[in-house]
């Protein structure tokens, strides 16, 4: 009965911590409700905003939705995405808080995390390279990546490891060397010095880095202690060829990154940077401690561990509670507003089954076709509708019915869980959880009347 | 909506007791498995797909190189042992039931069932029952068995448990670690100081809870549970201390099913007859309230035991959930200064984690900041295996360091092990939040 805040934000991903963040800072009493770790620790931890313009989006999501909307292709990757917003179809979220809106939620961004990222000097994409060796268009990058932009013409050396095997740094190299990069790319594999198990998990690995712990490394006939990251360094330095700079998978370190780069660099005499990952992803983790860090300063409460299964309406259909389930029990979380980050597809924010598409907790319409068969193109990476699959929004980013009337007065919704974009084929994933938590955050603060 | 605001007729939707049990097909783990005797947990050994996730989240994992990790554990275990000729292998031992990776995993894998049920089988058909580990983590699994002998004559108990000869031995003879002291056993414990006061002193008809006490506020920290009980008749419930066994905590990290079952069955008999009545159950050690709640139904499938875990609620929450707690502390002072909070993972699990702290935020002459996300590392008996002493330690080293820059100096947690822990980590007295809250709204010389 008693649980009760201004706003509650339902989801802990990157658009959740915005909402919760910015509402926080406008003085609101907020809580977080999640049930599960985000994504952002599978994500490579580099925040995009457009890297691609849309695709051709003529309208196969169905009914309900309004929007007449340009052909293009993807041409290329975009040089300044703030420049393209504007031209974007009407239904995309970033026309909804626009170009301002997106522009200020980088500069929370930046406040966040600080020096550990790069790129907010300029409106342009960075190209960062991948550790499948494509070349990714960014706008802010982690600070460890920053040495290693394809756009640099120094020569690089990639080095993988036996044992990480998402990396495989000759196959990388030459990728890169054939997506036509001003510079040469060699890769090697080297097995990582000391005695871990093959199966080593890479957070051991970076903590061994992190804590410079003393590995034992084989010499010539001889066995020798050394600090893991001089270790490191020995190991790779036979590999050298006089390239200016070294890529590493992301392990670096999960706290100690920039001491372990420098270390690293001045023992081997040449820049270092790290390639982003798959999951588990060391940056993305770094980013959600940096977000949960601000939001903990902020004074924002945080409930996890438990999903968030439906609601209660007050006698005038707006919401009064939101209510979380509990090995049987459902447990109730009163506010006056509410904000809906529970991501997409991935996140379990939208579900899908044979019969339809669905938001599961506030049942908010999700537009689609009625015929399954119209959710895929023919192609595998054609321009699939489900991609784009989420729930439409006023301007104020509250899900929208069938009708086109706003679902509640007091609910608003922000990142994945919105339709009209496909964050994948656009790289526009962490561009619109930030900016439409951003925006829908500081509208539900403003709505909360009861400030103490 | 007013905080106090309590819900009058049964329609109410916002009345948790009125919640169905099990909703039909959300929740009910045993009718995965159909015949619960012999587990198959395929199911969810498929819907791993191979993220990681649960092996970058568990303590154990992060700083004993020899143990493979939940995935192993759990998904990749299942598979193997599909093919008839492997045996669940030995690594399982290792794991402490932390419960973490359950909440970590992005597809929903039940983890710690699996780790249960393995760990389970390998006690019953590799571990030699008279081995030495064998006979000590049957011991250390049976401990409410010691401790009811040994708070008999507290004293003399304390007084040999201290004594480092018998400390010495043992370690030798059991494999008991003699760098821990024995919790000393109270003087005189709960259910002692309960039968003496005449049980309960406030009679309700709609404010019922019967208190799960377990084990440790029974025999070694009665003043929690004595809070716990003063705390509540504050507020006007009928507080109710059915007779019980262990929660089976200990049981299921030393895979004693048998043991845990027996338990179980005695707890689910005697609290479900309780909860038709309209007493939900409480607890004041969040693995209890745990296990009442995610591993009773998980593992067992007494009659009752559904509607057992869907009434349980740790103690803090409980009266958050059903009584304007912020409001009562707000206009409430003490004089306990600031503590060192460190949230138990079976607290985290819960979805319990920040509780404490934010219930202090609003009390003055009391403050907790959070230690951080950590694990303690000595999860129930696990810290006190020889073998595993040095593994709990290195895990809890984390916890300690922001202990000690805090500026408490007192440490505060829910889980009687995590404060043996914390005290001997850093040599913090730890209290309960029961027991600040109690001080605060009840104050002392009441009985
Ligand atoms: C593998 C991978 C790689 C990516 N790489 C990049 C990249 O390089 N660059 C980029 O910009 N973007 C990338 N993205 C996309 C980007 O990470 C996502 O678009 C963005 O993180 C979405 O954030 P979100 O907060 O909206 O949702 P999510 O991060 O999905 O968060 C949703 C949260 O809601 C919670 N939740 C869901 N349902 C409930 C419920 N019922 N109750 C309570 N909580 C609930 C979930 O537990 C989760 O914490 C990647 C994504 C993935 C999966
Ligand atoms: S977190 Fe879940 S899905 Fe990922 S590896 Fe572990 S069990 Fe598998
Ligand atoms: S229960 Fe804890 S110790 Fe065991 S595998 Fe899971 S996270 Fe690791």
């Amino acid at each position: 009965m008693a649980i009760e805040d201004d706003v509650t934000v339902i989801g802990g991903g990157i658009a959740g911590m915005t909402a919760a963040l910015a509402a926080a800072r406008e003085g609101a009493a907020v809580r977080v409700l999640s049930h599960k770790d985000s994504t952002l620790r599978s994500a490579s931890g580099l925040v995009d905003v457009l890297g691609y313009p849309p695709r051709s989006s003529d309208d196969e999501r169905g009914e309900g939705s309004a929007s007449e909307e340009s052909e293009t292709t993807p041409d290329g990757p975009l040089a300044d995405p703030f420049d393209a917003i504007p031209a974007l179809p009407e239904s995309h979220p970033y026309r909804t808080v626009g170009v301002e809106g997106v522009r200020e939620a980088l500069t929370l961004f930046d406040e966040v995390v600080g020096d550990r990222y790069r790129g907010g000097h300029t409106d342009r994409n960075a190209l960062v390279p991948t550790h499948g060796g494509a070349v990714k268009p960014t706008a802010r990058y982690p600070a460890s990546a920053a040495e290693g932009l394809a756009s640099d013409d120094r020569n690089a050396l990639l080095v993988g490891f036996e044992t990480v095997t998402d990396f495989d740094a000759p196959l990388a190299a030459a990728h890169l060397e054939s997506a036509g990069v001003p510079f040469v790319a060699r890769g090697a594999t080297v097995s990582f010095p000391g005695d871990f198990r093959v199966d080593a998990k890479i957070t051991r690995l970076a903590d061994a880095l992190d804590a410079d712990e003393r590995v034992s490394i084989e010499g010539d006939g001889y066995t020798t202690e050394l600090p893991a990251r001089k270790a490191l360094a020995e190991t790779v330095k036979p590999h050298l060829r006089g390239e200016a700079r070294v890529g590493f998978p992301a392990i670096l370190g999960q706290h100690e990154t920039e001491a372990v780069r420098a270390d690293l660099e001045s023992e081997l005499g040449a820049a270092v940077f790290e390639v982003p990952m798959g999951p588990p992803s060391l940056p993305g983790m770094r980013l959600e401690g940096a977000f949960l860090a601000a939001c903990r300063d902020a004074g924002v409460r945080f409930t996890t561990g438990n999903p968030v299964v439906g609601y209660e309406e007050d006698d005038s259909g707006a919401v009064a509670a939101v209510r979380v389930e509990r090995n049987g029990a459902t447990i109730p979380f009163h506010a006056d507003q509410f904000v809906l980050a529970t991501g997409g597809l991935v996140g379990k924010g939208i579900d899908s089954d044979r019969e339809g598409v669905e938001e599961p907790i506030f049942d908010c319409h999700v537009p689609h076709s009625g015929d399954r068969y119209d959710w895929f193109a023919d192609d595998a990476f054609g321009d699939h509708p489900f991609a784009r699959f989420g729930v439409e929004t006023d301007d104020e980013l509250r899900p929208l019915d069938a009708g086109g009337e706003p679902e509640f007065e007091n609910v608003r919704a922000a990142g994945a869980v919105l339709g009209g974009y496909d964050f994948a084929a656009e790289k526009s994933g962490s561009g619109v959880s930030l900016a439409t938590g951003r925006t829908a955050g500081r509208s539900a603060a403003s709505e909360v009347t009861t400030y103490e | 909506m007013s905080d106090a605001e309590q819900p009058t007729d049964a329609s109410d939707v916002t009345d948790v007791r009125e919640e169905e049990t099990v909703s039909d097909d959300e929740f009910e783990p045993v009718q995965v498995f159909p015949e619960s005797e012999e587990m198959d947990l395929r199911p969810g050994s498929d819907d791993c797909y191979k993220c990681s996730t649960c092996d970058t989240n568990c303590p154990v994992a992060e700083v004993d190189d020899d143990f493979p990790g939940p995935k192993f554990q759990g998904p990749e275990q299942w598979r193997l042992k599909r093919k008839e000729d492997h045996d669940v292998d030995d690594s399982v031992m290792s794991c402490s039931n932390c419960m973490r990776c359950d909440s970590a995993c992005p597809s929903d894998v039940p983890l710690s069932q699996m780790h249960n049920t393995a760990r389970g089988e390998y006690v019953e058909d590799q571990m030699e029952k008279f081995s030495r580990e064998y006979v000590r983590n049957r011991i250390l699994a049976n401990y409410r068995t010691m401790a009811e002998l040994g708070s008999k004559v507290p004293r003399l108990t304390n007084f040999l448990m201290g004594n480092s000869l018998v400390q010495a031995a043992n370690e030798k003879l059991l494999g008991i670690t003699a760098e821990r002291e024995f919790p000393e056993f109270a003087e005189e414990t709960f259910r002692e100081w309960w039968d003496e006061r005449g049980g309960p002193q406030v009679r309700s008809e709609d404010k019922r809870v019967a208190y799960f006490h377990g084990c440790y506020s029974n025999y070694n920290t009665p003043e929690v549970g004595k809070a716990m009980v003063r705390l509540f008749e504050h507020f006007g419930y009928e507080v109710v201390v059915p007779v019980q066994r262990c929660s089976g905590t200990p049981m299921f990290a030393n895979g004693m099913l048998d043991d845990a079952k027996r338990a179980a069955g005695v707890n689910v008999e005697n609290f479900s007859g309780l909860v038709e009545e309209g007493y939900d159950v409480i607890a004041s050690c969040t693995s209890c309230s745990m296990s009442l709640r995610q591993e009773y139904p998980e593992l067992f499938s007494y009659d009752g035991t559904a509607s057992v875990a869907a009434h349980t609620y740790e103690a803090l929450e409980y009266l958050r959930l059903h009584e304007d707690l912020e409001g009562a502390l707000e206009s409430a002072e003490v004089d306990a200064g600031e503590f060192a909070y460190h949230a138990p993972c079976h607290a985290r699990n819960q979805g319990l984690a920040g509780q404490a702290v934010e219930l202090l935020d609003g009390l003055s002459g009391a403050n907790a900041e959070d230690v951080g996300e950590s694990c303690s590392g000595i999860s129930g008996t696990y810290g006190w295996k020889e073998e595993k002493y040095e593994t709990s330690m290195k895990i809890g080293e984390e916890m300690f360091e922001h202990m000690e820059e805090t500026d408490a100096e007192t440490g505060m947690t829910e889980c009687p092990t995590c404060a043996m822990q914390m005290e001997h980590g850093t040599g913090y007295e730890i209290r309960h939040p029961l027991e600040v809250l109690e001080e605060a709204l009840v104050g002392e010389g009441s009985n």
